[in-house]
């Protein structure tokens, strides 16, 4: 197919009119040429449908000697024993420390996504905005394993060292803070975590702020209202769907994380309530386990954890993009 | 500020009495807005000045030119700077061509339905873990060629770039005025032709700086690679059809080793990393606002 095009394309140059392809001819080549740049351009979009979909089939399958074996029960089985002949699996200490790492990320980092948003659309002096606006984005540049890097040297032992002891001795009775302290666990792989959602959701909802109408925000000011006050009444309610959607998405992009939180959440089993002792997460799981699974079975469980995941991270994807779809066709 | 030009007496600004408190309210946001501001570009600054700082040490051509060592200092990273380069390479031959048809079937070809189809399966797409799609590529080559390969890493790599390069390239093919492709069918010229002579080529910039990102993204991807190409020799590797090293992993790897030695070359690696990533991210972020600028001046 791609052959043909070529082929046509080297013909096809000749200056117009240098009189060297009749016209009757060039008209069958321009209709060769429009007929296969169009089925090869549409080869290319099936293809990336196809490798979707392929994706999901081969997760799925890949998993299903661990389905039919463990069930439903694998997602409440809090156990992952791979010594035969006991092999025992079970996804719910993984499916505990993704949702507390990511929640506890996002937690953080949706009020300082919006005040960044904020302070880029509203507040900063406009000469500020840009420059600030892209060393943000420009956090979101950094390579995972070098946050992870970072993570397990330096933030890990800064928090066992500094933070920690005074969260403890401060706020011990609540259990997130209680007991053990280590570089590795929970705390360490929630703030990575923030670090790499902070510049997605502060620049999706920088762009959903600047579609909030200026007729708007105009007039709450020409009715007194503080800067403060505009952003209540017309800049926040506006734009409420879109942040919900940024926020998914900042989600969707915490739960996949494998790298960063494999280098600095420990890779322990167990369900704590202690953020400061090591866990583990799906993704995490899934990168440490998937090479070297001693058995069949393992093998089967760690995509059976990836189904998981992926059915996650595709549901928060998809309903964040028809938020963020139904926006921008109310916007324009 | 807003009293400047107004005599502090003036009828307007005699307001009802909780004025004051709505002014530190207003004040309140201002500091909460810029703290965070703040706070996001300290977290960019103290993680580039630690890897500066740890890595610069350990930086020198040798450390550039020779292979990795098994255990303890000495040794360099040589063999994964080979292995990064040739499979970003594969990887952005892979994903830049199709990105940019996928792109030109949906701004070209599709009708709008099949057309926002299309995006919603990239947008998707690009959602998914990469960590899933090192599992996706396990089973697609590394199981049937019975090992891990460059290959392989390229696929996983290729799969994450496509839906990066294939959206921004939309992105910029919807800038193209309408005018310049109506000019050319105006004048007789087939589809196809205004398409590869035309359109592409006013868009091409786009299309370069759309591929500079997703290459930037790739060279630090390192979930598939973990699971594609991880277990290497300390040799360089030129064919990719065996495992060979690269950056990613040897940072990844160095940095959960015991040895001290280790972490100081993990953190050289990942300043050579970071360099690169932000050094392309800049480049593409400059010629992005150029090429945004051109286009939108000839509408």
């Amino acid at each position: 197919m791609e052959g043909t095009a070529a082929s046509v394309g080297m013909t096809g140059v000749a200056p117009p009119g240098s009189g060297a392809l009749g016209r009757r001819q060039r008209g069958r080549l321009d209709r060769i040429g429009d007929r296969s740049l169009y089925v090869i351009t549409l080869a290319a979009a099936l293809l990336s449908a196809v490798v979707l979909g392929g994706i999901g089939y081969e997760v799925v399958h890949g998993a299903s000697a661990s389905i039919s074996h463990f069930g439903l029960g694998f997602i409440t089985t809090n156990n992952w024993d791979p010594v035969p002949p006991h092999e025992v699996y079970g996804a719910a200490s993984f499916i505990y420390g993704t949702a507390v790492s990511s929640f506890g990320a996002l937690l953080i980092a949706t009020p300082l996504s919006i005040a960044i948003a904020l302070f880029l659309t509203e507040l900063a002096p406009r000469r500020a905005r840009t420059p600030i606006g892209t060393l943000v984005e420009l956090l979101a540049a950094i390579p995972s394993v070098v946050l992870g890097l970072w993570g397990i040297l330096v933030l890990g032992p800064f928090l066992r060292d500094h933070v920690e002891p005074g969260l403890h001795s401060v706020l011990g009775w609540i259990p997130l803070f209680g007991g053990d302290q280590s570089p590795v666990g929970l705390l360490p792989a929630m703030l990575i975590l923030t670090i790499m959602t902070v510049p997605i959701v502060s620049s999706l909802t920088r762009e959903i702020f600047l579609t909030v109408p200026k007729e708007s925000k105009e007039g709450a000011l020409a009715l007194g209202a503080t800067r403060w006050e505009m952003i209540k009444t017309t800049v926040l309610p506006y734009s409420r769907p879109g942040i919900v959607a940024a926020v998914i998405l900042g989600l969707g992009r915490a739960i996949g994380e494998a790298i960063a939180v494999t280098q600095v959440i420990g890779g322990a089993l167990g369900i704590h309530a202690n953020l400061f002792v090591p866990a583990d997460t799906l993704a995490s799981r899934i990168a440490s386990n998937a090479t070297g699974a001693p058995t069949a079975l393992n093998l089967a469980s760690v995509f059976y954890l990836g189904v998981i995941l992926l059915a996650l991270s595709v549901i928060f994807n998809a309903v964040a993009r028809l938020i963020i779809r139904r926006m921008t066709l109310k916007g324009s | 500020m807003e009293a400047a030009s107004t005599p502090a007496n003036h009828p307007l600004l005699q307001g009802p009495p909780n004025l004051k408190r709505r002014r530190r309210v207003n004040r309140a946001l201002e500091v909460v807005a810029w703290v965070s501001a703040v706070v996001a570009v300290a977290a960019l600054f103290i993680v580039v000045a630690s890897v500066f700082v740890k890595g610069v040490g350990a930086l020198n051509l040798d450390f550039l030119t020779q292979g990795q060592v098994a255990f303890g200092p000495g040794g360099g990273i040589g063999n994964a700077l080979v292995g990064t380069g040739i499979i970003v390479l594969l990887a952005a031959a892979m994903a830049i061509p199709i990105g940019v048809l996928v792109a030109l079937y949906t701004s070209e070809f599709a009708k709008s339905r099949s057309a926002s189809a299309i995006r919603y399966v990239l947008d998707i797409l690009n959602g998914v873990p990469t960590i899933i799609t090192g599992l996706f590529v396990v089973v697609l080559i590394v199981k049937p060629q019975g090992h891990q390969s460059g290959f392989a890493g390229a696929v996983g790599l290729a799969i994450v770039m496509l839906p990066l390069v294939a959206r921004s390239t939309q992105e910029v093919l919807a800038l193209v005025p309408s005018s310049v492709k109506e000019a050319g069918l105006a004048l007789g010229v087939s589809r196809w032709r205004t398409i590869v002579s035309v359109i592409v080529p006013t868009a091409f910039g786009g299309i370069l700086t759309a591929s500079l990102v997703a290459v930037a993204r790739a060279a630090g991807e390192t979930a598939p690679l973990l699971l594609a190409c991880s277990i290497f020799p300390t040799t360089t590797v030129t064919d990719p059809s065996q495992a060979m090293a690269n950056i990613p992993i040897v940072i990844f790897q160095y940095s959960e080793s015991p040895d001290p030695s280790k972490h100081t070359q993990a953190w050289a690696a990942a300043l050579i990393l970071i360099l690169f990533v932000l050094l392309l991210s800049s480049i593409a972020r400059v010629f992005s606002a150029r090429v945004k600028k051109r286009l939108e001046g000839t509408r």
